[in-house]
């Protein structure tokens, strides 16, 4: 691929979360967007257009999001990199095109910019509650890679990852942002374009008629083609075989639709990454991920300065969750806190690996802000007097400003 | 035994536009789809565009399985999307001419709002809709285009709902080609077909098509044969009727032909004149 400068913004900036991710996805290649407006996520849509002529870049308003992500599907199959961008009741809308995206094995990107829900809730409000929906959302069985970043810069940067991953394991990867990452701004640093990790999409090179465009390479993920190449292959989101045929048959099924699992569960160690900070002789260890970040770091700080050994582990990949980290935690230490600006979901995947080894104490952020420091330090203190282990998640009862 | 060698009379005309390695196919004896499909690889040779560069979408249904049977780059998408797929498609690629082959629930019921706004935004592609009045594939419900009082399995008093007229419903939205054949005018068709590839824009081809198994069986109308005779019986052409006169009654007469030709911007047209007004300054 030539390498066109202009996409890259090389230098550093000043930007939102939003406006570092289309910055991040044209470094990545993008070169297609395809997308339906909503708050919190339209300046992404306005920072694209202004910057789309001078890229090489597409952009279609579709008429709602199911559209915009089939769209971006088809789009990539034309051999562009290819990206839609929502939020709450736009992500709900999408679930139906995640399913065919992981199903015709299609590279994509999704961002999710999150606000408060259920069903419209208050869209200017940053919310941590669709982390469930985007791992078990769409029906049927799958995997799907999932970030999270807590600042603009992140944002930048697991954009690029976002889109690397997609290539590499033929599938849809989702960025899970929020409303606060998303508005806030920041120093965004972007390097040169010579400094950007860009994996390429992996291509079938062989004749013509031999292509099958599910057939497995060693590494479990199938090599694409464009449309237009003359390689005339069908795909189905049906159960279907390596020409891409439709068998509705159990042994199918299994032969289908198992490895698009284990392409991901195989490599979730290449995958998955976190920040791990002070673990070693830890006593408590928070567990965060995205826009809690900032109060997660404070109350770390505040609960060192009272002498109290706490660690941390923020998430940057949430999905495949990291069993295994949490699980080899839980055995040294007496306590999980886990702030989530939800009603508790993550929080009980750190349950469910912790095989009740470690107490796990939830403090939701569902009222009390964004930076509600306070709450997580007393939570803190909760789980350090807890004696004994408890089953199930211990909720922390919020002392501040509860309506 | 030694397979029989091929001769120069075993080799189908149609070999190098379908999957011969998928025949048999899925549709019943005395289904219209497989006419439409023939029609369709006709019209295709006729046009003599350039076959790499053209791919084919198909939705869910009966007649969504169409794509699956068609040599060129195939989508078998979901329920009411192709349209939507196929957008992405071409824009990304203009280069490229899409056709999305889909039946009447699927394009007019789930897919209607795809429908409408891909002829109001004047994407490039070519929509050859299947209509055979119900919901085939899932055992005959009421379709969108289902005429008043026909029986379908959720209309066992007879359909309450007026239909759809598809082609009225192309031509208001926007669309540039709008044609409606049967299964009965074969060559017809083909021509359509092969004029309409050749036509930048969003074109709409309807295609009346007997559903022997379902529609036909539970209005009791025979089989497709009786159907196809109903067809030669009762349906007139008349190009360019204005389009609000195409209802279709339960087995009243249905107009045929092409009804609807003209030019209008693309939808790559104008984004490519911003485009280039943009990169002047
Ligand atoms: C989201 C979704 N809802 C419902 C279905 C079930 N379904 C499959 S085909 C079909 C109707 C297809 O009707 P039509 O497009 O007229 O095609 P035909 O079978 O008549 O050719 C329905 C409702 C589905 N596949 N997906
Ligand atoms: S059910 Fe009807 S539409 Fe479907 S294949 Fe049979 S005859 Fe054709
Ligand atoms: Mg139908």
């Amino acid at each position: 691929m030539k390498t066109n400068l202009k996409a890259v913004l090389t230098g550093t900036h000043t930007l939102s979360g939003n406006e570092a991710f289309i910055e991040g996805a044209f470094a990545a290649g993008c070169r297609f967007l395809a997308a339906y407006p909503i708050m919190p996520a339209i300046e992404t849509i306005e920072r694209y257009l202004k910057r789309s002529a001078e890229v090489g870049a597409t952009f279609i308003q579709m008429e709602d999001e199911i559209s915009a992500l089939a769209a971006v599907i088809g789009a990539s199959w034309t051999g562009k990199k290819s990206m839609t961008v929502t939020s709450g009741p736009g992500f709900s809308n999408m679930m139906e095109h995640l399913g065919l995206g992981v199903m015709l094995e299609t590279p994509c990107v999704i961002v999710d910019v999150q606000q408060s829900g259920p069903s419209l809730g208050i869209p200017t409000r940053a919310g941590q509650g669709d982390m469930m929906q985007a791992r078990w959302g769409s029906h049927g069985d799958y995997e799907v890679i999932t970030l999270s970043p807590s600042s603009p810069q992140e944002m930048f940067d697991f954009t690029i990852k976002a889109f690397n991953f997609s290539e590499k394991y033929r599938t849809p990867v989702i960025i899970m942002s929020d409303e606060y990452v998303a508005h806030k701004k920041e120093k965004v640093i972007i390097p040169r374009a010579d400094e950007i990790k860009i994996t390429p999409r992996r291509y079938f090179k062989g004749q013509k008629d031999k292509y099958l465009p599910f057939k497995r390479d060693k590494d479990f993920v199938p090599r694409m083609v464009d449309i237009g190449d003359g390689y005339k292959f069908h795909v189905t989101g049906l159960t279907h075989d390596d020409k891409g045929y439709p068998i509705m048959l159990e042994e199918c099924q299994e032969y289908n639709v198992h490895p698009i699992l284990w392409k991901i569960r195989n490599d979730t160690e290449k995958i998955i990454e976190f920040q791990e900070i002070g673990t070693k002789d830890a006593e408590i260890v928070i567990v965060y991920y995205g826009a809690t970040s900032g109060a997660a770091s404070k109350a770390i700080k505040q609960a060192r300065d009272l002498g109290i050994k706490v660690g941390s582990l923020k998430l940057d990949t949430v999905w495949p969750f990291p069993d295994k980290k949490i699980t080899e935690l839980a055995e040294k230490v007496k306590a999980f806190v886990v702030p989530e600006i939800n009603y508790g979901q993550i929080v009980s995947e750190v349950e469910r690996c912790s095989y009740g080894n470690a107490n796990v104490v939830f403090v939701s952020h569902g009222e009390n802000g964004i930076d509600n420091t306070e709450d997580i330090v007393s939570a803190i203190k909760l789980a350090l007097n807890e004696e004994k282990i408890k089953k199930g998640i211990i909720e922390y009862q919020s002392q501040t400003g509860r309506v | 035994m030694e397979p029989l060698r091929k001769t120069e009379k075993d080799i189908h005309p149609m070999d190098d536009l379908l999957r011969m390695d998928r025949i048999p196919h899925i549709w019943c004896p005395g289904c219209g789809i497989g006419t439409a499909v023939t029609a369709f690889a006709a019209g295709l040779a006729k046009a003599e565009i350039d076959l790499t560069k053209t791919c084919i979408v198909s939705g869910i249904g009966c007649t969504g399985r169409v794509a699956g049977y068609v040599k060129l780059d195939s989508f078998h998408t979901t329920h009411g999307r192709a349209i939507a797929f196929a957008t992405g498609i071409q824009v990304a690629n203009p280069d490229l001419k899409v056709i999305v082959f889909s039946g009447d629930g699927d394009l007019i019921s789930i897919g209607g709002n795809h429908f409408i706004h891909a002829a109001r935004r004047n994407i490039n592609m070519l929509v050859i809709c299947v209509n055979n009045f119900i919901y085939a594939m899932t055992g005959g419900q009421v379709a969108p285009t289902t005429p008043l009082a026909t029986y379908a399995t959720t209309s066992p008093f007879g359909c309450v709902e007026p239909p759809f007229n598809i082609p009225y419903l192309a031509d208001s939205s926007g669309a540039v080609y709008v044609a409606r054949w049967t299964a009965l005018h074969v060559r017809r068709l083909t021509n359509s077909i092969a004029e309409a590839l050749k036509k930048p824009g969003f074109s709409v081809i309807e295609v009346i098509s007997p559903c022997a198994m379902y529609y036909s069986r539970i209005n009791r109308l025979g089989d497709g044969l009786d159907m196809m005779k109903f067809y030669h019986d009762n349906t007139e052409i008349r190009h360019g009727e204005d389009t609000k006169n195409l209802d279709i009654g339960f087995q009243t007469k249905i107009i045929v032909g092409k009804f609807v030709d003209r030019e209008r911007p693309t939808y790559m047209d104008s984004y490519n004149k911003w485009l280039s007004g943009t990169k002047k300054d």
